[in-house]
């Protein structure tokens, strides 16, 4: 019996998460699927196990239960027998108007996208400050990187999560772990449902794009790198007073 | 001990059930990373330092209800993963290291578990007193000493560590402490002794240990042109001295060469010989020198080693040596203390440290008499076929013993070093396995403190049946929830996982020091 790599995925039942998850198997690893709808998460854990043996353990959870992931975590790493991965995957995008300003919309979109993350990065963070190695994958997007007036709180999510993970990395880098911040386009998903993006990718393209980053190492990366890196850094450029009346 | 989280978790003490029942509750701060004294593997798992017994007993009712394993660790001296507990609970005892009582007229002393052979014999050597057995190095603990059964030069005269012990106290995973003698329960004296710690853990020790006359030993140095001319040398000598080792350089060559090396023989002072006895046996006159031929300070001897750990530069020094052993009067006798004489992995600290970052394995077979010359050959020509080289090769003459997990044989053992680096670590265990295979088809043994290869299924084949049987059985009887395993027990006896899984860690490892 080889001894495969071990991951956990927070927010695997759809989307990324459940993509990255199938490719990850494929690779040889062993994952511990995290997410909130368990019936998702079973479905996907049996047919990873149909076709791979063992290698999916499954753990229905509310990232927003913040106060039981310490001991989750503590369990999932004894049942997997440690890690050497986490990617966290789980996300909300609310659907808001033009003109609307809710609190818990905002609230939920902060909760899941950064204080969930928080919660769980935090746990991997403090195992791999020991352990001396690990990867941490943080999912963000290209919407952190300026603040649109169709998303303001989900792009202020995701800038805080970028800054978040900077953090991290620089606490952590120099004890020999990776923390990457992925930036993903437009992703085929159940959060974009019924959204028509430019450069859009499947769920699948984008579980590629980040397997890839994480072999390489990256720090931070858009997936897909061309054209998002290029479309970007140009964006970032814009001043502010023309970005306020372009409609990104 | 009640389950806390460390201050990394700040206020968030309230903890949700989940729907996948009962959660574990282990204090984070405890985690650690643990490595084998070799740095070949190392594991994480959650470690505990209790000083007294009560705190031991707290510690098995954390490990019960959280679900976790324990293992146990003394000084950590392992080559391998007998210590390593993946996920697990370790049970640190180098704190429990109190000696209890101590009697400078019959030699008899009594101590916990975590009193290291350093911390005895510099109790006890002023009193003209030395442990009747110890190890290479003066830092393993009397719990780890008993837990391996290990073996000392002398091997050969008095057998190994267990055949001190008078009696001695353990605390068995059920909770119960019994008072064990050889005749009070002989299957739990002896499979406790040599148990590798999956018994139950000992609380205190009493044990005998030997009158010596001086603080020096008489050493007398002898060259040996292959491991056949060594094991007649080992022959010769045998009844007339009292310590015997012979260090091998496994990188030379040709048909008549393997196996070359220097032996040492010691003989002890016998009363009166050293007029200044008392002198000698001051425990300041035992320790070893701060520095290397007066100029070089021993704390960083280990960095000037570092660039000939390779195979050339071992060669260099291993033929640079072997011919030094010919200049004249290199075989006249001469003086060491005791302390010189046994611990010679003290020599330099932290030597290891110029394996890093592969780290190394040790090699260690026994085999009986009249097959070790040629095995031990036959192995060191397999490594050189392999182009795996031992760095170091130390013979010993040894005798059987009636421990359950016995390695010792009417034989010798050979214990040779091998750095693992991120090349040849697949091809090491490989070839370790195909030496095994020597050792077991000429009825040989293997001692699991130095192990890191071994494969699920070789104890029973080299362990007599009753052994193996009477140790299963004393194992169900102390310990039926397995709440005492390790690395090395899992991998020996239990679910084997394949050392693909030891690569990946050591990959991991090297990746991260590069």
């Amino acid at each position: 019996m080889a001894r495969h790599r071990k991951a956990i995925i927070v927010g695997a039942s759809s989307g990324i998460g459940a993509a990255l998850s199938r490719l990850l198997v494929r690779q040889g690893y062993k994952v511990a699927l995290v997410a909130r709808r368990e019936e998702a998460l079973k479905e996907l854990a049996t047919s990873l196990n149909r076709n791979k043996g063992d290698r999916a353990l499954y753990y229905p959870h509310d990232v927003t239960h913040f106060a039981e992931v310490p001991q989750l975590f503590q369990k999932i790493t004894h049942e997997l027998g440690g890690f050497d991965l986490i990617v966290y995957c789980a996300g909300v995008m609310p659907e808001i108007a033009p003109d609307e300003y809710n609190i818990e919309k905002d609230r939920l979109v902060f909760e899941v996208n950064v204080l969930g993350a928080m919660a769980w990065l935090n746990e991997a963070a403090a195992r791999c400050e020991v352990q001396e190695t690990g990867t941490i994958v943080g999912i963000s997007s290209v919407a952190g990187d300026r603040g649109r007036k169709g998303q303001p709180v989900y792009c202020s999510s995701k800038a805080a999560l970028n800054t978040y993970l900077e953090g991290l990395r620089n606490r952590l880098g120099h004890r020999g772990v990776k923390v990457i911040t992925i930036k993903p386009g437009p992703v085929k998903t159940p959060m974009t449902e019924g959204l028509t993006l430019p450069f859009m990718i499947t769920d699948e393209q984008a579980a590629t794009g980040i397997a890839k980053a994480i072999r390489r190492g990256c720090n931070t990366t858009y997936v897909p790198f061309i054209p998002w890196f290029f479309i970007m850094t140009i964006i970032r450029m814009i001043p502010s007073f023309l970005f306020r009346g372009k409609n990104i | 001990m009640s389950p806390s989280r460390s201050k990394r978790s700040g206020n968030i003490a309230e903890v949700q059930p989940t729907s996948h029942g009962s959660m574990e509750s282990l204090p984070v701060d405890h985690l650690e990373w643990v490595e084998a004294w070799g740095m070949a593997d190392k594991a994480m798992s959650y470690v505990f330092r209790p000083s007294t017994v009560e705190r031991l007993e707290k510690v098995f009712a954390l490990a019960r209800e959280t679900g976790r394993k324990i293992g146990l660790k003394g000084g950590g001296n392992s080559y391998g993963d007998a210590f390593l507990n993946e996920e697990g609970i370790t049970l640190d005892l180098s704190r429990m290291n109190r000696i209890l009582e101590w009697d400078p007229e019959t030699g008899i002393v009594k101590a916990e578990p975590g009193v290291t052979l350093a911390n005895l014999w510099q109790y006890i050597v002023e009193d003209g007193w030395w442990p009747a057995v110890v190890s290479g190095t003066m830092n393993t603990t009397l719990g780890g000493c008993l837990g391996m059964n290990i073996h000392g030069k002398n091997a050969y005269q008095v057998g190994p560590f267990g055949n001190h012990v008078l009696d001695f106290e353990i605390l068995l995973p059920s909770g119960k402490r019994v008072h064990v003698t050889r005749e009070s329960d002989p299957d739990l004296f002896h499979g406790a002794i040599s148990g590798i710690g999956m018994i139950g853990v000992f609380t205190w020790i009493r044990l005998k240990v030997k009158k010596v006359h001086s603080g020096r030993l008489r050493i007398w140095a002898k060259q040996a042109r292959n491991f056949h001319e060594m094991v007649e040398l080992f022959e010769e000598n045998a009844s007339s001295m009292d310590y015997m080792v012979g260090w091998s350089d496994c990188i030379a060559r040709g048909r008549n060469s393997i196996g070359r090396g220097e032996m040492h023989f010691a003989r002890q002072l016998p009363p009166g010989e050293d007029r200044y006895a008392a002198q000698s046996l001051r425990a300041d006159r035992q320790a070893l020198p701060d520095n290397i031929v007066g100029l070089i300070p021993k704390s960083i001897s280990w960095k000037l080693m570092k660039p000939f750990v390779n195979d050339w530069g071992m060669w260099l020094i291993n033929t640079a040596k072997f011919h030094a052993q010919k200049r004249p009067g290199a075989e006249k006798p001469y003086f060491q203390s005791h302390a010189e004489f046994h611990f010679l992995l003290d020599y330099v600290p932290n030597w290891k440290e110029s394996y890093r970052p592969g780290g190394l394995i040790q090699y260690q077979s026994f085999v009986p008499r009249e097959h070790a010359a040629r095995v031990f050959t036959e192995q060191i020509r397999l490594s050189q076929q392999r182009g795996i080289y031992p760095y170091l090769g130390v013979t010993k003459k040894h005798i059987p013993d009636d421990f359950l997990l016995t390695h010792g044989v009417d034989g010798y053992s050979l214990a040779l070093d091998y750095p693992v680096t991120a090349k040849n670590r697949r091809a090491l265990w490989r070839l370790c396995h195909e030496m095994d295979e020597l050792v077991l088809a000429a009825g040989g043994r293997f001692y699991l403190a130095k192990d890191s290869t071994m494969r699920k299924g070789t104890v029973a084949r080299y362990l007599p049946r009753e052994n193996f049987e009477r140790f299963k059985a004393l194992k169900q009887r102390c310990d039926p929830e397995g709440l005492l395993s390790t690395n090395m027990f899992r991998r020996v006896f239990g679910a084997s996982p394949a050392p693909d899984e030891q690569l990946e860690r050591h990959h991991k490892g090297v990746a991260n020091s590069a």
